[in-house]
């Protein structure tokens, strides 16, 4: 439980926020006033006003509707590559902390070599390899974002190895898959939930970060970053543009932070 | 004793480290405990107490440790060079182990009645039903009325003594032959300990098993076991009934260690206390490795490992290695013993 009761208020504000933008994603369709990718060209740059709520973009496309279709790529790509990363960093974490050292060494100098490497220029590369577009871009995240998981739950699998109760079950003649499974991973899954949370607030940047190049979704495909991009060039003319992907951006990215530290409380049993 | 049924000789562990040579905790040790018999097996903090406990379980972490030499029978079978596959199925099922703090060894995030049904479904392939009924059952046996309510709690929700019931009713759920008892009380207060001793002879009495009770309380001790035995650096010093052990007691260590407990008729002396501490396993003294805290020591001491021999009809006689250790018999590793 959050003792602080302002702590508590913002953890709520940030899941009501989430759940609203996660509804708004699933619901685009029925929420979105115009097609994202319709063009009005005679009502190109237009300010926010009421048939355009948050105004145009230099084809005339509504802004709310493509802000609102943008939160797909971004939850999409965040909920895959965060999966990917969970299963695969915690799979080589577990494996790395039960098996022989030298396994160990040589699984965890992999993940720290991957870690070494400036985050942004590792997508790139990876995306370089793999192709432009948001499912290469999903797959480079899981992989980069992996190292995390894996350093987390092997650092907690080896403190757990050790626990009492571990112990206590080999004794009874389970049999070690079996103790993992029982024993190891429900006690893993606080840490690993929180985890989840933070590296979804940095993958949504990164999915960003990589349409703004350009090597992530391709237009016509909403994403917040490429709706950066296009607004790039008329930053002056319509500022408009670039402010209400910025601010769903960075809303996501601090409610995704706010919800895994309040998990981190929540989740704690010593708090 | 042919038909003992644990038999541990000259168990030698030692433990890879930074010091040249490692360390060697187990020098030796022989040990033999009969079927439904109370064994006590009683040392200073890191004499290999719970190390010898271990060995048997066969849970001893094999990288760092090594075990040199030695045999473990156990109902006449060969324990050491087992597949683990053989030993699991002893483990729980014919060998339960209780430890020393209940609420470090249950789980805190499961409930209890999951951690008890582990090993029912495990080894007796009992179904969940059968298990939870089988469960509830073993609880009101290790004295927990209600356990039907119990099983759906977590161990915070119980107190120390409850979780200590709990981790008995595990040990013992598949009725095993062998209960190893690692300072079960220790973390107990004095008025719980005395009910948890008398749970595990009564449990002795109905199922039938032995107890190798690992302790160093000698007055928790004195009241449970048939047999004692005292352990020093990783040698068994002296072994025999307890009442020959704290009544005649043949080696000086065994002597000093009583002389140490404090009792009310020697009420206003001093209380003795054994010079010196424990040697760490990397650095035992040659000879008799008590022989620097031992008001009686002598070159021969100093210079040669004394053998555990048999004294119980006066005269020494050579023990063979630990074994054939009749019930009355009364073993100690002293070149002094038997000298007055």
């Amino acid at each position: 439980m959050i003792r602080r009761p302002a702590a508590r208020r913002l953890y709520y504000a940030a899941l009501l926020f989430l759940a609203i933008l996660g509804a708004a994603a699933i619901a685009a369709p029925l929420v979105a006033p115009y097609s994202p990718t319709e063009q009005h060209l005679d009502r190109r740059l237009a300010p926010p006003s009421r048939t355009h709520l948050l105004g145009t973009d230099n084809l005339g496309r509504d802004l709310l509707s493509r802000t609102i279709y943008g939160s797909r790529s971004a939850l999409l790509v965040g909920i895959v590559s965060v999966a990917i990363s969970a299963l695969l960093g915690s799979l080589v974490g577990l494996v790395a902390a039960l098996s022989s050292p030298s396994l160990d060494n040589l699984l965890m100098l992999v993940m720290d070599s991957l870690l070494s490497f400036p985050t942004v220029l590792l997508a790139i590369t990876v995306v370089s390899f793999l192709g432009y577009g948001l499912v290469q871009v999903m797959i480079a995240v899981g992989v980069i974002y992996a190292p995390t998981f894996a350093r987390l739950v092997r650092a907690e699998t080896l403190a757990l190895k050790n626990e009492g109760y571990v112990e206590a079950s080999q004794a009874l003649g389970t049999p070690q898959v079996l103790v993992v499974f029982r024993h190891i991973l429900p006690n893993l899954l606080g840490k690993v939930v929180v985890q989840c949370s933070i590296t979804f607030a940095l993958t949504v940047v990164i999915e960003a970060s990589l349409s703004y190049l350009g090597l992530g979704a391709q237009p016509p495909t909403p994403s917040w970053g490429l709706m950066l991009k296009d607004a790039r060039d008329y930053l002056v003319q319509a500022p408009w543009m670039a402010l209400y992907p910025g601010l769903a951006l960075a809303f996501t990215v601090l409610c995704f932070n706010i919800l895994g530290d309040s998990l981190s409380e929540r989740l704690n049993p010593k708090l | 004793m042919a038909d003992a049924l644990l038999s541990i000789r000259d168990l030698a562990v030692s433990f890879q480290g930074r010091e040249a040579g490692g360390s060697r905790p187990l020098r030796g040790v022989d040990l033999e405990v009969g079927p439904g018999e109370v064994h006590a097996l009683v040392g200073e903090s890191g004499s290999g107490k719970t190390l010898t406990a271990t060995c048997v379980l066969g849970l001893l972490p094999v990288p760092p440790a090594r075990i040199e030499a030695g045999s473990i029978r156990f109902q006449g079978r060969e324990l050491l060079g087992l597949a683990e596959r053989e030993r699991r199925k002893l483990r729980g099922r014919r060998i339960g182990m209780v430890f020393q703090e209940p609420s470090k060894y249950l789980n805190p995030s499961m409930r209890v009645g999951e951690q008890i049904v582990e090993a029912l479904i495990l080894h007796l392939g009992l179904s969940r039903r059968g298990a939870r009924a089988r469960a509830a059952e073993l609880l009101e046996l290790v004295g927990l009325p209600g356990g039907r309510q119990i099983l759906r709690r977590y161990p915070h929700e119980l107190s120390g003594g409850m979780r200590q019931r709990v981790m008995i009713a595990m040990a013992v759920s598949c009725e095993p032959a062998l209960l190893i008892a690692d300072e079960p009380t220790t973390a107990l207060d004095v008025t719980l300990q005395r009910q948890i001793l008398r749970l595990l002879l009564e449990l002795r009495d109905r199922l039938g098993m032995a107890v190798l009770f690992v302790s160093h309380d000698l007055a928790v001790v004195h009241g449970i076991s048939e047999r004692v035995s005292v352990i020093y650096c990783g040698k068994i010093v002296e072994s025999g009934s307890r009442e020959r052990v704290f009544g005649r007691p043949l080696h000086p260590y065994t002597q000093a260690l009583l002389a140490s407990v404090p009792e009310a008729s020697r009420r206003g002396t001093r209380l003795a206390a054994i010079p010196g501490t424990v040697p760490d396993a990397a650095h035992v003294p040659a000879g008799c490795a008590f022989h620097p805290r031992c008001p009686l020591a002598v070159e021969k001491c100093r210079l040669e490992v004394p053998a555990l021999l048999d004294y119980a009809a006066g005269p020494p006689g050579r023990a063979p290695a630990g074994g054939e250790a009749g019930a009355s018999s009364h073993l100690a590793a002293c070149h002094l013993a038997g000298r007055s």
